[in-house]
């Protein structure tokens, strides 16, 4: 069943059966690697991109749920990988092994476009769902902090390169 | 281990198994200095292997190791480049495929990297930058002794010359190079890139999705497929319905493999589509009848219930004995009598194991995120029966390993099943796979007997250590190496902490057969034996009216017992009591208040060659929710960290896989494994984590080691001990949540 939605902006059509999820769509279909399979049962937030301006699990979301429909995967999360966190994931050193860290940077960005000032709380909210089997959480934080800061102008604290 | 360098599977799996936590001393040492005491020479490596620089002065510099997160692969970049002299915004990194001929050995595991590469990779920079100058010297007819450098250019004051690196590189790679043993290494007054924090060389492709890791291989008409293996560990597959699983969608093959082809594979059924998709939709449908293997009498309950009726009869073995520890205990003033457990765990790497192969003509060509890849050519060339030569392994970056990727069951499969495919195929393993077909880490059994005397001091220990032999295999007699085969990483040293520092010291071991597969985990062995030594320690020193810190203290200022190996080779208790020293003191231990239901805990072990004292503060509410709200960390590992950006990093992964694990269970029945996906298997997530980790490292003059591993096992201790600071709960058992206990 072909189904049409808008991938990055830019339309697309794929023809496949109407339950396969997203993700095997993007990975073995359309060819993009960004999202990642951990766990194929929404606990691990590998695979996180944006339907409709929300943070999903692509191994979750049958195809047939996405007709019509914007998502955004973190090959199209801006145009040259310039994202503000994109670039304090880069700064801040945050992936270890980095596999689960496109589904961080997902989450992430819609925690932003929602509160784009987030409390430590806010962010634990927001990413407990994303698991990193490295443990780079405290990174994380920083880097969501770190991306919050480049945006509104103000210089980073020292402390927080710690 | 000393009579060679090349760190195959086996003899890595060897010195894991025998050496539990640590390695070697051999393997530490520097590879001249095992020359010098008559072990092996290896082959001289070509710096042009390694580097190579363009016209422009652009140097590529291959990374020799396979990278899992360790930073491995900017690390060894980074001690060539130091001693090459160029500037780090012109290095470009190139991983190598597997070609130890080329590279020498190419691993990762054992925190092995640094003590094994630290002179090597430099003296390869040096012996590149000696070819530069000696290219410079000919073209300028001056001698090669005159000529310096300053990063990426040669010059020669004397007569006001200089050039960039790139005019003499095509030259430089014709010249002979030169001994290396002979090449001055810069003092580290002068590193300009050692001590440098450096970000990850791939960070790029990880924040814009670029493909990079061995899931992200793609090859022109792939396949995709799936495994599936017998539930009971080992089983065989007989017969499946595999008429039925051919004919549904996308799917292009569907075989039994009856047999292992070695390496750990094991017989399976294999079913390959156009999608990962296709092949895991269809496995849904798969009927197998399976013979099942040896693990099928296996089962936590039963292993818990063996181990203590074993405790109770005489040990099959004794494997230190210093003193009297039976008289010391029945003399000693205070004595504390205690039963310690740990589970079976589960890696659990976020990247589940897969691997990409073509077979075509006779020939190989892989993509396989391995610990260790050297180790599996020759399992695959006996499975396929193709020469050795004709297999290729690339070396894609691994999501995670933790020792899963030191067992290459998964890579032997992948190239079976390419084989008969007959065409491009990606083996990828279903989480529930990675968490039912693992190489567990072993569940341990201590029963422990320890002794103080009038003054509060150490004098009694005796420890009764139940493990697993690999069934089918006769009980333990000895120490392990002869005889009984023990199951991987199901060992404990004779000479473990704190033996030689306890006048009257006893360790006795029992067996009990294992059919499922174990191995290394996260600093092997240590992460374990470090709960129980450091918790046990603790009770001692609250039984004895001591400051756990003091009691510690007193404990490593005893003089070693002499020529009973203390604690692997070179343990140092002055370095260990440098750290612990340390951690208390940047965690003011007993100089703060704290409130009601908060406590401290503090502990520390050796391992890997690393020396870590770590402090934990908790938090315990009235549900026996905990939240670890700091973390200070101490460490010792030579006299220079390479990468602090990355060293920092990974000492917050050791603190919060190890906390991870106090959570965590495997629990075997009948063969099979309870847990599949992170549902039942609750690895840490960032609200549990602390959100602060402290971390400091001590330099020592020592050479610099490694630090994946060292820093994971004293957090556990720590926060057990502070749990029991905190609530008057002692910890004996693992996990947590036997106890009723959660993270908040």
């Amino acid at each position: 069943m072909p189904v049409t939605f808008t991938l990055n902006g830019k339309s697309t059509t794929v023809d496949v059966p109407p339950d396969m999820p997203l993700l095997w769509v993007l990975r073995d279909v359309l060819n993009l690697s960004g999202a990642k399979y951990g766990c194929g049962t929404g606990q691990c937030g590998a695979c996180t991109v944006h339907l409709r301006g929300r943070a999903v699990r692509s191994c979750q979301t049958p195809i047939k749920n996405v007709a019509g429909a914007a998502v955004v995967t973190i090959e199209g999360l801006s145009p040259d990988g310039s994202h503000p966190l994109q670039r304090a994931w880069e700064e801040l050193d945050v992936p270890e092994c980095g596999y689960c860290q496109s589904g961080q940077i997902m989450a992430a960005a819609a925690l932003l476009a929602a509160r784009p000032n987030p409390t430590d709380a806010d962010i634990d909210t927001a990413m407990n769902a994303n698991l990193c089997r490295c443990g780079t959480y405290i990174r994380i934080r920083q880097g969501i902090h770190h991306a919050v800061r480049s945006v509104s102008g103000t210089k980073s604290s020292p402390s927080e390169a710690k | 281990m000393s009579a060679t360098f090349t760190l195959d599977r086996r003899s890595f799996l060897r010195v894991t198994a025998l050496a539990g936590g640590g390695f070697m001393l051999a393997t530490y040492l520097e590879p001249l200095d095992l020359f010098a005491q008559g072990g092996q020479r290896p082959a001289p490596l070509d710096p042009n292997a390694f580097v190579s620089i363009d016209a422009n002065g652009i140097a590529t510099i291959v990374a020799r190791n396979p990278e899992i997160g360790q930073g491995v692969k900017v690390m060894l970049p980074m001690l060539i480049a130091e001693e090459l002299d160029v500037e780090w915004k012109n290095v470009r990194i190139e991983q190598a495929d597997l070609d130890p001929a080329k590279y020498g050995p190419q691993s990762a595991g054992g925190s092995f990297a640094t003590p094994t590469a630290w002179e090597p990779m430099r003296r390869i920079g040096a012996a590149a930058r000696h070819m530069l100058i000696a290219a410079a010297a000919q073209a300028w007819g001056v001698p090669a002794s005159e000529i310096t450098t300053t990063p990426g250019r040669l010059v020669h004051r004397a007569t006001g010359r200089s050039a960039g690196y790139g005019d003499f590189a095509s030259a430089a790679a014709a010249i002979a190079p030169p001994d290396m043993a002979a090449l001055t290494l810069k003092e580290p007054k002068d590193f300009r890139i050692i001590g440098q924090r450096i970000p990850g060389v791939d960070n790029r492709k990880i924040v814009t999705g670029q493909p990079l890791f061995g899931s992200d291989v793609k090859l022109p008409g792939m396949l995709y497929a799936v495994y599936q293996r017998s539930p009971v560990i080992g089983g065989k597959a007989m017969t499946a319905n595999l008429d039925v699983i051919r004919k549904l969608p996308g799917i292009r093959h569907a075989f039994i493999v009856p047999e292992s082809h070695g390496g750990g594979s094991m017989s399976g059924v294999a079913i390959a589509g156009d999608s990962w998709w296709y092949a895991e939709s269809a496995r849904k449908q798969l009927q197998v009848a399976w013979d099942s293997g040896p693990a099928v009498n296996d089962s936590s309950a039963a292993f818990s219930k063996r181990a203590v009726d074993l405790s109770k009869e005489a040990p099959h073995a004794t494997t230190r004995s210093d003193g009297d520890a039976d008289a010391a205990l029945a003399a000693a003033a205070k004595t504390v009598e205690a039963a310690y457990e740990y589970p079976f765990l589960a890696h659990a790497p976020m990247e589940p194991p897969n691997a990409t192969a073509v077979f075509k003509d006779g020939r190989l060509e892989m993509w396989a995120g391995t610990q260790q890849p050297g180790g599996v050519v020759s399992v695959i060339a006996k499975a396929l029966d193709i020469p050795a030569e004709n297999i290729t392994i690339h070396l894609p970056r691994m999501g995670g390993s933790f020792g899963r990727r030191l067992y290459n069951d998964y890579v032997v499969e992948t190239a079976v099943i390419a084989k008969t495919v007959g065409a491009p195929v990606q083996l990828r393993w279903s989480r529930e796979d990675e968490m039912r077909q693992e190489v567990f880490r072993p569940a341990g059994y201590h029963f422990l007997k320890g002794g103080v005397d009038a003054d509060g001091k150490l004098v009694a220990w005796r420890n009764h250590f139940m493990t697993f032999t690999l069934a089918g295999t006769a009980p333990a007699t000895g120490q392990g190496q002869q005889g009984p085969r023990y199951a991987n990483s199901a060992t404990m040293r004779a000479n473990e902490f704190p033996a030689a520092f306890v006048p009257n010291f006893a360790t006795h071991v029992s067996t009990m057969p294992l059919g499922v597969t174990t191995g290394a985990h996260r600093a092997p062995g240590a992460c374990a034996i470090s709960f129980v030594i450091q918790s046990f320690l603790d009770e001692l020193a609250h039984a004895a009216g001591r400051d756990p810190l003091q009691f510690r203290l007193d404990l490593l200022s005893v003089t070693p017992i002499p020529g009973q190996g203390a604690n692997a080779p070179g343990f140092d208790p002055a370095r260990m009591t440098g750290v612990v020293k340390l951690v208390a003191d940047k965690a003011g231990w007993g100089k703060r208040t704290l409130p009601k239901g908060t406590g401290m805990g503090i502990a520390f072990h050796f391992s890997h060659q690393g020396y870590f004292a770590e402090v934990a503060e908790v938090t315990v509410d009235a549900n026996k929710r905990i939240k670890v709200n700091k973390v200070w960390v101490a460490g010792d590992i030579g006299r220079q960290i390479i990468n602090p950006l990355n060293a920092e990093s990974q000492v917050h992964s050791a603190v919060i896989d190890g906390m991870s694990q106090m959570m965590l269970e495997v629990t075997v029945d009948g063969g099979r494994i309870t847990q599949s996906n992170f549902d039942d298997y609750p690895v840490m997530r960032m609200r549990q984590a602390p959100p602060e980790i402290e971390v400091h490292f001590l330099t020592s003059d020592n050479n610099p080691t490694g630090l994946g591993e060292p820093p994971l096992p004293p957090i556990i201790p720590a926060v057990a001990n502070a749990l029991f600071a905190a609530t008057g709960v002692r910890i004996r058992s693992l996990p947590l949540s036997r106890h009723g206990f959660s993270w908040r």
